[in-house]
C-alpha cells in the first residue's frame, strides 16, 4: 500500500503525525519558557485535530470524546496553568542557554531513526498504513525524555513529561483506534492531577533553593562546596 | 522545434526576471505605505547601467572583469535546466537537479573570488560571510531536493515534476517539510530579509552588496540581473515542484499559453507572500543565521525521515 492509494483523511492524518513530530523538535530547541509552553499547546492542538480526523475516517465516535479531553486539558488548561505560574514566578524573561543545542538536535534525529528501526518489525505485521505513524509517536515519547534531560528548568521538565504522555496517547490512536474509555479518562485525570501537583512542587522548590534550575538541587548538602 | 522552444523558454526566463523583482518591490512599497516605482523600473536601471562606462580599480585582475560574465552565464544555464512553462524540454533532460545546485555554487564561487580580488575590506568580509551562509544552506537544499528525488525516483527535474503531476493531488508529509526547507534556503540564498537586506548599504550588515560594492556600469548590470534571475529560479523551483499544476505537458500553443499564465500567477502570489514576510520580519543578527539554516536542515531531514517512515510502501 502506498500513500498515493490512500484517501485524503489518511494522508491528512499522516501529515499531522509528521507535524506533531516537528513540534517535538521545536520544543527541544526552545530556550524561552513561554514559547515552549506555546509549542506544547500547539502539539496538543495538532493531536486534537488528528484524533478528530481519525474519529471521522475510522467511524469511531468515542474518539471524539478523547479529542475533546485533549483539547480541554492539553491545549487550554495545562498550558494556561503553566503560563500563569511562569508569569507569577517572573521567569518569562529568562532565556535558558541550552548546552550543545546542535548535538541535542542531531541526537533527536537519531532517536527518530532508532524508533523507526525498533518498530519496523511490528509495523510489517499489519497492512494498516496508519501504523506507520507509530514510529513517530515513539519518537515523540523519546524526544520528551530528551527534553527533560537537556533542559534545566523544572517547568521544561514538566512540559517534557506531558509531551511523553502526548506520544503515548498518539500511539494508542494510531495503533488501536484509541484506548478503552475508562483508561483514557483515568489517564486524563492523572495528567490533570499531575499538573496541579507539579504546580505546588514548583513553589516548594522555589522556596527551598530560590530557583527552578534543577542543577542547583545538587547543592542541597549540609556543607556547601 | 523542441530545441527552439527550450531556447525561447530560457530567453523568457531571462527577460521576465527583472519584472518579478519589480513586482516584488511594488508590493513591498505598497505594504510599507511608500510610493511604488513603476513595474518596469528594474529594466530602466539595467539599461542605464549598461550604457555607463564601468570603472575598474587599478589593482583588479582579470577575475574581477570576467566574473560578471561568468556569473551571468552560469545563471542563464541554470535557467535553461529548470522547467518554466513546459516539461520534457531537451535542455531539462540533459541536466539534473544536482547540476543545478552545482551551477549556483559555481556562480557563488566566482562572486566570492571577485569580492576578494579587489582587496577592499568590504569585499573580503562579504565574501567570507557569503561562503559561511552558503556552506550551511547547501546541505539543507540538497536534503530537500533528495526528499523530492526519493519520491519521484529520479534526480531529473522535469521527470520529477511529471511524476508529481501524474500522481494528482496527494498530501505528502515529506513534501510539506521539503517545501518549507526549500523556502527557508531560498530566502537565505537570494539574500532576502531575515538573512540579508538587498536594499541596504549599511556596512556591518550587508553580505551580497558588500561583495559587489566595487562594481559599476555593465558589470554591475550583469550581476544585478544574475541575482534577479536567481530569485526567479528559486521561485520557479518552489512553484513548479510542489504545485506543478498548469505546466504545459505537450507543446501545443494553447497548453503553452496556459502554462505561462499559470507560472506567472504562481510567481506573483509567491512574491506577495515574500513581500509580506519581509515587511513583518526584522533582519536577524548574523550569528543567528546558523540557527535559521540548521532549522532548514532539520526540516529537510524530517522530510526525508517522514518519507521513509510514513510513506514507504509495504
Amino acid at each position: 500500500m502506498n500513500i498515493e492509494q490512500q484517501d485524503f483523511y489518511t494522508q491528512a492524518i499522516l501529515s499531522m503525525a509528521a507535524l506533531v513530530g516537528l513540534t517535538s523538535f521545536l520544543m527541544l530547541g526552545q530556550g524561552r519558557l513561554l514559547r515552549l509552553i506555546f509549542v506544547f499547546a500547539l502539539q496538543g492542538l495538532l493531536l486534537t485535530l488528528t484524533t478528530a480526523l481519525a474519529a471521522y475516517s475510522l467511524d469511531s465516535p468515542h474518539l471524539y470524546i478523547s479529542a475533546m479531553l485533549t483539547l480541554i486539558l492539553k491545549v487550554i488548561f495545562i498550558p494556561w496553568m503553566l503560563r500563569r505560574q511562569v508569569l507569577l514566578m517572573n521567569m518569562h524573561r529568562d532565556v535558558e542557554a541550552l548546552k550543545n543545542n546542535t548535538a541535542v538536535m542531531l541526537g533527536g534525529a537519531g532517536l527518530m531513526v532508532f524508533s523507526y528501526y525498533v518498530l519496523h518489525p511490528i509495523v510489517q505485521t499489519s497492512s494498516a498504513i496508519m501504523l506507520n505513524a507509530l514510529a513517530f509517536s515513539l519518537s515523540v515519547v523519546l524526544l520528551g525524555m530528551l527534553l527533560m534531560i537537556s533542559h534545566r528548568q523544572a517547568v521544561a521538565h514538566v512540559v517534557g513529561f506531558m509531551a511523553i504522555e502526548n506520544g503515548l496517547f498518539f500511539a494508542a490512536i494510531v495503533a488501536t483506534k484509541g484506548m478503552p474509555m475508562v483508561v483514557e479518562l483515568g489517564v486524563a485525570f492523572d495528567v490533570l492531577v499531575a499538573a496541579v501537583l507539579f504546580g505546588i512542587f514548583f513553589f516548594h522548590i522555589r522556596t527551598s533553593i530560590d530557583s527552578l534550575d534543577v542543577d542547583r538541587l545538587n547543592r542541597l548538602h549540609e556543607v556547601d562546596q | 522545434m523542441n530545441w527552439l522552444l527550450a531556447v525561447i523558454q530560457t530567453l523568457l526566463f531571462v527577460a521576465l526576471a527583472p519584472l518579478l523583482s519589480g513586482w516584488l518591490k511594488w508590493c513591498k512599497c505598497h505594504l510599507q505605505n511608500r510610493k511604488a516605482p513603476s513595474l518596469l523600473q528594474p529594466y530602466r536601471d539595467l539599461l542605464k547601467l549598461i550604457r555607463k562606462q564601468p570603472v575598474v580599480a587599478e589593482h583588479a585582475s582579470w577575475i574581477f572583469t570576467r566574473s560578471p560574465y561568468i556569473i551571468f552565464s552560469a545563471m542563464v544555464l541554470a535557467a535553461s535546466v529548470v522547467p518554466l512553462i513546459a516539461v520534457d524540454l531537451p535542455t531539462a533532460a540533459s541536466a539534473d537537479v544536482i547540476v543545478l545546485v552545482g551551477f549556483f555554487a559555481f556562480a557563488r564561487f566566482f562572486l566570492a573570488l571577485a569580492g576578494l580580488d579587489i582587496g577592499t575590506a568590504f569585499g573580503g568580509m562579504g565574501a567570507s560571510r557569503e561562503m559561511t551562509i552558503s556552506s550551511l544552506a547547501e546541505p539543507a537544499m540538497l536534503m530537500a531536493v533528495f526528499t523530492l528525488t526519493m519520491t519521484a525516483s529520479t534526480t531529473n527535474l522535469s521527470l520529477a515534476i511529471a511524476h508529481v503531476l501524474n500522481e494528482g493531488l496527494v498530501l505528502r508529509p515529506s513534501f510539506i517539510f521539503a517545501m518549507f526547507a526549500l523556502v527557508l534556503v531560498a530566502i537565505a540564498e537570494t539574500g532576502r530579509v531575515p538573512v540579508d537586506n538587498p536594499t541596504t548599504h549599511l556596512e556591518l550588515t550587508m553580505i551580497h552588496e558588500a561583495m559587489i560594492l566595487e562594481y559599476s556600469g555593465r558589470h554591475l548590470a550583469l550581476i544585478e540581473w544574475a541575482s534577479q534571475l536567481k530569485l526567479m529560479l528559486y521561485g520557479v523551483l518552489i512553484a513548479n515542484i510542489f504545485l506543478p499544476w498548469g505546466i504545459a505537458r505537450d507543446f501545443s500553443l494553447h497548453a503553452l499559453g496556459y502554462g505561462l499564465l499559470a507560472i506567472s500567477g504562481k510567481l506573483a502570489v509567491l512574491a506577495v507572500c515574500l513581500a509580506i514576510s519581509e515587511t513583518l520580519v526584522a533582519k536577524m543578527r548574523l550569528f543567528r543565521v546558523q540557527e535559521y539554516l540548521s532549522f532548514a536542515y532539520l526540516l529537510g531531514l524530517l522530510g526525508m525521515l517522514s518519507h521513509i517512515i510514513l510513506e514507504a510502501s509495504r
